[in-house]
């Protein structure tokens, strides 16, 4: 339960209201500060955290309404639950709190047991909202997690120009059959460590991860100028993490591992796909099949990483590149031209 | 009705406590002249936005001891707005004055215990 202790803050320009307002909630087990306009408690709400405000509509210098403008807008603050306790007659009144994002309303004289109804309630939202935000954060990016908290979470998708890249561990199977479990698991996560970091060094989005192997995307949810020279750069950059991972594998005695990356750039279907109560940020199309395909093809090729025509065209100076010509790649009706980067 | 329904200042005491009710009575007797002066002041130049205020607080703060002749009276101030009549404000501001003497004498004399 959440609904007594919390940090509250009162806002009331009338001193009489305050005082009653404050007993009732420190009768309740609450820590109440005391702001007596809209303009004070905006300054102290940024200064500290509270759990919950009461807040009054008719006030000097900056009424409640007002106040609740602010919050909207203001990031930080949007989340934090506001029940007006108001004397303003009039439904439309209270409407417009609502609808500037009140949680409730409350008139005033206050009734103590309502008020201790409400701010529970209102505290039990905001805990159910915190839960929500720190699991949205672990199980998703947190490009995932932002773009959900600003546009909402719709299943559906849209069409963007993104960059692609597929990683897996070669000849991973054969390092299981060799592993125990334990030392399976630790590989793996010691693994996701590097690559995360390598590719979120970048601006990239792992959006999956299965068994050994690795989707990222540049470019979606959140656009990213040169998407593809991002990529190159995080794929590299995972070489050579992956290289420095060998050393002390091998100097502790443990089998090392070898990585290829296929990457491809163009246009994919980004969105949430899945059902309303479990769905996943993914990116599908032709663009998605062909990344997955060059990552497959570095084992024939014997090359780390293998990039498309659109990203080599895309690419500027600085890379070692090498044509290995076109492949026709199992499912499709065209040859891709396909590229190794070198370094 | 006396000017103070003395059930609601029971409610009030049952909710509270009968110290801190006189807390409140005694920050009310302190704190009433001086909206009650702003409002006369936003009545006498016509701002509508000071006087709506001092009117709602003084409507909130009488509904809270029970003092219903005054908050009524002031409630009527609020909807009603700055008259642009100065004697029809002067007369609901005189009425407002005479309705809040009464409930104070009255909260004036409840037995501090």
């Amino acid at each position: 339960m959440v609904d007594t202790g919390a940090r509250l803050l009162v806002v009331d320009d009338n001193k009489v209201n305050r005082l009653l307002l404050a007993r009732n909630l420190e009768a309740q087990g609450h820590h109440v500060e005391l702001a007596e306009n809209g303009r004070v408690a905006l300054a102290m709400l940024r200064a500290s955290s509270f759990d919950l405000v009461l807040l009054d509509i008719e006030m000097p210098e900056m009424d409640g309404f007002q106040v609740l403008e602010e919050l909207k807008t203001d990031a930080h603050l949007s989340d934090v639950p506001v029940i007006v306790t108001s004397a303003v007659e009039g439904v439309d009144n209270v409407v417009r709190c609502i609808e500037l994002g009140a949680e409730d309303y409350l008139s005033k004289p206050v009734n103590p047991v309502l008020l201790k109804a409400r701010i529970g309630a209102g505290l039990v939202k905001k805990q159910l909202r915190d839960q929500q935000r720190e699991l949205v954060r672990r199980f998703a990016t947190s490009a995932v997690a932002d773009d959900m908290e600003h546009s909402g979470f719709a299943l559906g998708g849209r069409h963007v120009r993104a960059t692609v890249m597929f990683s897996d561990i070669r000849g991973f199977t054969s390092l299981v059959e060799a592993g125990t479990p334990d030392e399976i698991i630790t590989l793996l996560n010691d693994y996701y460590v590097l690559m995360f970091d390598a590719i979120g060094g970048q601006g990239g989005v792992v959006n999956q991860m299965i068994g050994d192997g690795l989707m990222a995307v540049f470019g979606a949810p959140l656009a990213l100028p040169d998407s593809d020279g991002a990529a190159v750069r995080a794929a590299l950059d995972m070489i050579a993490m992956v290289h420095t991972f060998n050393i002390d594998r091998a100097a502790a005695g443990q089998a090392t591992i070898q990585i290829g990356i296929g990457i491809a750039t163009g246009d994919v279907i980004a969105g949430y796909t899945g059902t309303q109560q479990r769905a996943t940020y993914t990116c599908i199309g032709d663009t998605v099949n062909r990344a997955a395909r060059l990552e497959a093809h570095t084992k024939v090729a014997q090359r780390w990483i293998l990039i498309d025509g659109a990203v080599r065209d895309a690419l500027g100076d600085g890379f070692q590149i090498t044509s290995l010509g076109e492949e026709m790649f199992k499912g499709k009706s065209e040859p891709v031209r396909v590229f190794s980067v070198d370094g | 009705m006396g000017p103070i329904d003395l059930a609601v200042l029971d409610e009030l005491r049952e909710q509270v406590g009968a110290e801190f009710t006189i807390e409140l009575i005694d920050t009310f007797l302190e704190e009433t002249p001086g909206i009650l002066s702003d409002l006369r002041s936003a009545a006498g130049i016509a701002d509508a936005d000071g006087y709506r205020r001092a009117a709602h607080s003084l409507k909130a703060n009488g509904a809270m001891f029970g003092a219903a002749a005054f908050a009524s009276l002031a409630r009527d101030a609020e909807l009603s707005g700055v008259h642009t009549d100065p004697d029809v404000s002067r007369s609901l501001l005189d009425a407002i004055d005479a309705a809040y003497a009464a409930a104070a004498t009255c909260l004036q004399g409840i037995d501090r215990g």
